[in-house]
């Protein structure tokens, strides 16, 4: 379940940091794939590295890969003031188009939709292997990055000059551009950052589990993305409970299925998204009422 | 090339385009009235769905028609809901919507047809075919229908006021919630036909048939800039894109970079390449009455 949570937790903040800056990120399902076959490329192509260098340069990767897709949306808007929404939604069937193309006719291991396997170096350690506890489970260090990650992106946001501007933006653009602060730039670089967040989770699955890259993986964890950021209300530090939260719901979908089937856990997370934005939406006007 | 341009052909486009033709005619009630529907794609889904499903019980072509227009209205009651009385987010709402139709069409599809993933073939479930498919005639009609609904008639004129400047129109007396409330509903009727259309086509239900459809048809609804005719067009652009990839399947471009064109054409539209394209003013933006 902590397994299941890891991607979210990326997802999330992506989604959370793009929102803190004005911008409504839908592309985190995109992302996270371009990210993740990028991780996956760095993986099975450098293969007489140490692990020191071979894991930070497949994270490298990923962030990469991720912050390149979302920098044409940021760039579109920026330039030109296309809107984000629509790009990212267009972006996002593109990417997948992508990697469905490297996946079936350039890096294809016949007979399934999957990369060849990363080199061993890439790999980033299961918990139960280092610790004992949690074995059998999937779960492995990525979840420990996505914490760090969090945490700092929260310290950025919160304490440093760049989070005030970000804020800044996202509050009232036209403030900010009217106190100083380079809004063209400020655009790009959180929809970039953002999307390297996204890029980042598809670590989970490439680098932490299969140790390959297949077609699907992401399972609509992107979207998923957007409801952990709507609940943790775009708070980086809240974004990790939230993420824990979903990632139970779903374990559950896994363990119970004989029980309830995942379909039901589906139509409950769909469920918990609507009452989510309708209750704090009904609920804040009736604060502004009295 | 002389053979592909044969009327079988023609007939192959128009089938393809119908499916981008109901719900893009759909989203252009609905952005026109300011509300921006991405349901559309779990209303397809649920349309071919509930199509499926009643003619399997009933036999009987045209309640499985009426059924896929309920289910289409129902979805797009529930949006209109969140989005008008709550005024919640339009994107998240649209979201959630269509993971919530994915997982109830899968559900009832193994509680229905035993199995999650598709139904059987369902005899009965044909296009209704009088020497030619009457559903090419039939969305020519609706296409000028809305087209003189949206430019020729009182109610025309009342939504694109409540998509342009809402506040203008309420204080003329126009009644916005209500306007916008038969926006989303039309659109939510178109789309679920189209889906049911996608349904009887392949005589059987399949999990996630629909393909992305749903925002293929928002596509189309921008690239012909938020009007009935540009829509139309894009829409059949769409169609011979998608006969193209049928006819030239496993030759030298590969498939999904033809698939990509349609999202790509978007982007290219939104960025102002290609003329000026510009949303409704108060598209997406919730309308509180003072």
């Amino acid at each position: 379940m902590l397994f299941k949570a890891t991607p979210l937790i990326f997802t999330g903040l992506s989604v959370a940091f793009a929102f803190r800056a004005g911008m409504f990120n839908i592309g985190a399902e995109g992302q996270m794939n371009i990210g993740a076959f990028a991780a996956a490329w760095a993986g099975f192509t450098f293969t007489a590295l140490p692990w020191v260098i071979h894991i930070p340069i497949s994270i490298c990767f990923a962030f990469a890969g991720g912050a390149l897709w979302a920098l044409i949306a940021g760039y579109l808007k920026a330039r030109v003031g296309s809107h984000e929404v629509i790009n990212t939604i267009m972006l996002n069937f593109i990417a997948l188009a992508l990697v469905s193309y490297l996946v079936n006719s350039v890096y294809n291991v016949p007979a399934t939709v999957r990369t060849p396997e990363i080199s061993p170096s890439a790999h980033i350690p299961r918990f139960d292997s280092i610790t004992g506890f949690f074995s059998g489970s999937p779960f492995n260090m990525v979840f420990i990055i996505g914490i760090c990650v969090c945490l700092l992106t929260g310290y950025i946001i919160r304490n440093t000059p760049l989070g005030y501007e970000i804020r800044t933006s996202g509050f009232n653009r036209d403030a900010a551009e009217y106190a100083g602060m380079n809004i063209k730039k400020l655009t790009v670089l959180s929809m970039t950052v953002a999307g390297g967040f996204a890029g980042l989770s598809g670590l989970n699955f490439v680098n932490g589990y299969k140790h390959y890259f297949e077609l699907g993986f992401s399972e609509g964890t992107g979207y998923m993305g957007i409801a952990v950021a709507l609940i943790a209300r775009n708070n980086p530090i809240a974004i990790i409970p939230v993420a824990v939260f979903f990632g139970i719901l779903e374990y559950g979908g896994l363990t119970v299925n004989t029980l309830v089937p995942k379909e039901i856990i589906t139509i409950i997370q769909a469920l918990t998204i609507l009452s989510a934005i309708t209750i704090t939406e009904l609920f804040r006007r009736r604060v502004s009422l009295e | 090339m002389n053979e592909i341009l044969t009327l079988a052909f023609v007939v192959q486009v128009s089938r393809m385009t119908i499916p981008y033709l109901l719900p893009s005619l759909g989203a252009v009630f609905s952005e026109k009235g300011g509300v921006i529907n991405i349901a559309l794609e779990g209303i397809m889904l649920s349309g071919a769905f509930a199509a499926v499903a009643v003619i399997h019980y009933t036999s009987n072509l045209f309640l499985g028609i009426i059924a896929a227009a309920f289910s289409g209205l129902l979805i797009s009651a529930v949006h209109s809901f969140i989005t008008i009385i709550a005024r919640a987010n339009q994107i998240v709402s649209g979201i959630a919507l269509n993971i919530l139709a994915l997982g109830i069409t899968k559900y009832l599809c193994k509680v229905i047809f035993g199995s999650s993933s598709n139904s059987e073939r369902i005899p009965g479930t044909e296009v209704l075919n009088l020497g030619f498919d009457v559903f090419i005639p039939f969305s020519v009609i609706i296409l000028f229908l809305a087209w003189i609904i949206i430019y020729k008639t009182k109610f025309g004129l009342r939504l694109r006021a409540c998509g342009e400047n809402p506040e203008a129109a309420d204080s003329l007396g126009v009644n916005v919630f209500r306007i916008r409330f038969s926006g989303i509903l039309i659109s939510g009727l178109l789309a679920s036909l189209g889906g049911a259309y996608l349904a009887l086509e392949q005589h059987s239900f399949t999990d996630g048939m629909t393909a992305g459809r749903g925002y293929i048809a928002l596509a189309a609804m921008i690239t012909g800039k938020w009007n009935p005719l540009g829509a139309a067009t894009a829409c059949m652009f769409f169609g011979l894109m998608e006969s193209f990839s049928l006819q030239f399947s496993g030759s030298e471009i590969p498939n999904q970079f033809i698939q990509m064109i349609p999202y790509v054409i978007t982007i290219i539209v939104l960025a102002g390449f290609i003329g000026k394209a510009r949303p409704p003013k108060a598209d997406g933006i919730a309308f509180e009455k003072n």
